[in-house]
C-alpha cells in the first residue's frame, strides 16, 4: 500500500474547511444565542421556554398525528404499488413523485384554495344547500395540510422496501400455517420496518418544523413551532429566545430520530 | 374483489392528492377573478404573470443561484469524496460524514436560522449594513447541497478498485492526474446525479432562503412566499399551474426515457 499523496490527503480539506465555517460555526452561534443575553452568559432564556409550553405541545401533538395518518394511509398504498404490474407502477411512481417535486409552498397554497371559505368546495357544498364547512383555520385544516403534503414522503420510502422484500417469505409463511393477517403482522411488517421508519421521519421531522402550513391553512390562528422561531427571528431582540427554541427542537427531533432509527435493525434506512 | 378493492383505494388517495392541484390548474386559465365559479377560459393571469418584472427577476435569481451552488457543491464534494476514499483514520472519516449529514438531519427552519445567526454575527463583526443577499444565499444553498452531492458520488468511488489508482502512480502519474485520468471518468456519473440533485434541491428551497435572503435577492419560492402572504394573487396560480407543467414534462420524459434515476427519490429527504 502507497502512503496517502499530499493530493488526496488536502482532497478533502476544502470540504472540511467549508462544514467547519458553515455548519459547525452556525451551530455554536445558536448555542451562544441560546445561552447569552447582551453578550454575557445567562440561564434566563431557558427560563422564558415554559412560557412555549403549550406551543411545543400542540406542535407535537400535530406532527404526530399527522404522521400516524400518513402512516395508516400511506402503508396500504405503497403495499397495494408495489403489487401492481411493472408497467403500472412506474406510472404510479411519477404520480407520487411528482406532489414530491413541486414546491412545498405550491401544494399548500394550492389545498388552501381548493378548502378555503370562497374556494370550490364550500361554494360547491353551499350550491348543494348545505352547511360550509370551515376547515381553513382549523386544527384539522392544519393536519390536513400537513397529511396532504407530506404523504408522498411517507410513501416512497415504504413502496422501496416493499418492492426489496422477498416474496418467498410470504410464500413460506403461508405454507408454514400462517393466515393473510399473521403472515402481515410477523413477516411483512417487520421486514419493511426500516421503510416505515424513513417514512415516518420524513413526515414527522418537517411537519413538526413547517410554518407556512400553519400559516396559510391555519389562517394565523394556530401557532406552532415553526411559526414562534418563524416570528422570534424577525425582530433582534429575540434572537436568543428564538435560539434557545430552535436548540429544544432540534434536540428534541435527533432523540426521536434516534429511538426510530433503534427499533429498526436495517443500517442506514431506505432512502437515506 | 381484492384486486378491485386495492384498485379503488389508489384511485381515491391519488384523486384526492391531485385534486387541488388540477383545480389551481383549471383555475388558472379562468376568465374572471373568481375561486369557485369559472367564467370563460383565458390566458390573462399568465400574460400578467409574463409582465411582472418581479417574477421574471425572481425566476433569473433561482436559476443563477441553482446553477452556481450546484456547480460549488459539487466541485467540492468530488475532491471530498477523494480524500475520504484514500482517508485511513476512521475516526476522522466518520466525524467527517456525520457533520456533512447534520443539514440533512436538521429541520430547514434550524439550518436556516443558524446560517442566518452566523451572518448576523459576522455582518455586525465587520460593520456592514448590506451584508444578506446572493453571497448569503449561495453559501446557504452549497451548504444543504453538500450533503446529497456527497452521498451521491461516494458510493461512486467505492465501487472504485483502490488499486486502479495505484497502478496509475506507478506507471508516472502524479496523483493528481491519476484522479483526473483515473478515477475522475468513473465516476462521473455519480457526479451528473450530484449536479442535478443539487439543482433541483436549491430551486426548491424556500425555508433555508427565507432566512438568509434580503429583499433584494429573491427567488421564485421567496417571490411566491410574499406574493401569498397576505391575498390571493391570480398569477401566482399561473405560475404554478406552469411549474407542475414543468416538472411533470421532466418526469415523464426521465422515468419513460429508460436512464437511471433511482438517486433522486433522495430528494424527498428536504
Amino acid at each position: 500500500m502507497k502512503k496517502g499523496s499530499l493530493f488526496q490527503k488536502m482532497a478533502a480539506a476544502p470540504h472540511i474547511v467549508w462544514m467547519v465555517l458553515f455548519i459547525v460555526a452556525p451551530m455554536l452561534f445558536v448555542l451562544y444565542f441560546a445561552f447569552t443575553e447582551d453578550g454575557h452568559f445567562s440561564l434566563s432564556n431557558i427560563s422564558t421556554l415554559s412560557q412555549y409550553g403549550n406551543v411545543f405541545v400542540l406542535s407535537i401533538a400535530f406532527a404526530l398525528i399527522a404522521t400516524v395518518i400518513c402512516l395508516l394511509i400511506g402503508y396500504p398504498l405503497a403495499y397495494f404499488m408495489a403489487r401492481s404490474k411493472p408497467k403500472t407502477q412506474k406510472l404510479l411512481m411519477v404520480l407520487i413523485m411528482l406532489p414530491m417535486w413541486c414546491n412545498l409552498l405550491i401544494r399548500t397554497y394550492a389545498l388552501m384554495a381548493l378548502l378555503d371559505n370562497g374556494g370550490l368546495l364550500n361554494s360547491f357544498l353551499e350550491s348543494m344547500g348545505l352547511d360550509k364547512l370551515r376547515i381553513v383555520g382549523s386544527d384539522f385544516g392544519v393536519i390536513l395540510g400537513m397529511v396532504y403534503d407530506f404523504l408522498p414522503y411517507m410513501v416512497l420510502p415504504i413502496f422501496t422496501s416493499i418492492t426489496k422484500l422477498d416474496k418467498r417469505y410470504i410464500e413460506a409463511a403461508h405454507d408454514l400455517g400462517c393466515n393473510n393477517i399473521q403472515t402481515m403482522t410477523k413477516v411483512v411488517l417487520p421486514l419493511t420496518a426500516s421503510g416505515i421508519v424513513s417514512g415516518v421521519t420524513m413526515v414527522f421531522v418537517p411537519s413538526i418544523s413547517t410554518f407556512y402550513i400553519s400559516q396559510k391553512l391555519g389562517a394565523g390562528k394556530i401557532d406552532l413551532i415553526g411559526d414562534t422561531i418563524e416570528r422570534l427571528f424577525q425582530n433582534t431582540s429575540t434572537y436568543n429566545v428564538g435560539a434557545v427554541i430552535s436548540l429544544v427542537m432540534m434536540i428534541l427531533i435527533l432523540i426521536s430520530v434516534w429511538i426510530m432509527n433503534k427499533f429498526s435493525d436495517d443500517e442506514g434506512g431506505v432512502i437515506i | 374483489m381484492m384486486k378491485f378493492l386495492s384498485k379503488f383505494y389508489m384511485f381515491i388517495i391519488f384523486a384526492l392528492l391531485y385534486a387541488p392541484i388540477v383545480v389551481l390548474i383549471v383555475f388558472s386559465f379562468n376568465d374572471g377573478g373568481s375561486l369557485s365559479e369559472f367564467t370563460g377560459i383565458s390566458l390573462k393571469w399568465y400574460g400578467e404573470l409574463f409582465r411582472d418584472e418581479e417574477a421574471l427577476t425572481a425566476l433569473k435569481n433561482s436559476l443563477i443561484l441553482a446553477v452556481c451552488s450546484s456547480v460549488i457543491a459539487t466541485g467540492i464534494a468530488t475532491f471530498a469524496a477523494l480524500g475520504l476514499h484514500h482517508m485511513r483514520n476512521k475516526y476522522v472519516k466518520g466525524a467527517v460524514k456525520s457533520v456533512t449529514n447534520i443539514p440533512m438531519m436538521n429541520p430547514d427552519i434550524v439550518t436556516g436560522v443558524s446560517m442566518m445567526l452566523l451572518f448576523v454575527a459576522v455582518a455586525n463583526f465587520i460593520g456592514a449594513k448590506q451584508f444578506f443577499g446572493f453571497g448569503t444565499m449561495l453559501i446557504a444553498h452549497t451548504t444543504f447541497n453538500l450533503p446529497y452531492a456527497l452521498l451521491s458520488i461516494m458510493p461512486r468511488f467505492n465501487q472504485l478498485d483502490k488499486s486502479l489508482s495505484e497502478a496509475a502512480q506507478d506507471l508516472g502519474c502524479t496523483p493528481a492526474r491519476a484522479f483526473f485520468s483515473v478515477e475522475l471518468p468513473e465516476i462521473v456519473p455519480g457526479i451528473v446525479s450530484a449536479l442535478m440533485m443539487s439543482f433541483t434541491l436549491s430551486l426548491d428551497d424556500f425555508v433555508i432562503s427565507h432566512f438568509v435572503s434580503s429583499p433584494n435577492f429573491q427567488t421564485l419560492p421567496l417571490y411566491v412566499y410574499n406574493q401569498t402572504v397576505h391575498n390571493v394573487k391570480f398569477s401566482m396560480y399561473a405560475l404554478c399551474a406552469l411549474i407542475v407543467a414543468i416538472i411533470l414534462a421532466i418526469l415523464l420524459a426521465v422515468n419513460f426515457t429508460g436512464s437511471v434515476n433511482k438517486k433522486k427519490k433522495r430528494n424527498g429527504v428536504a
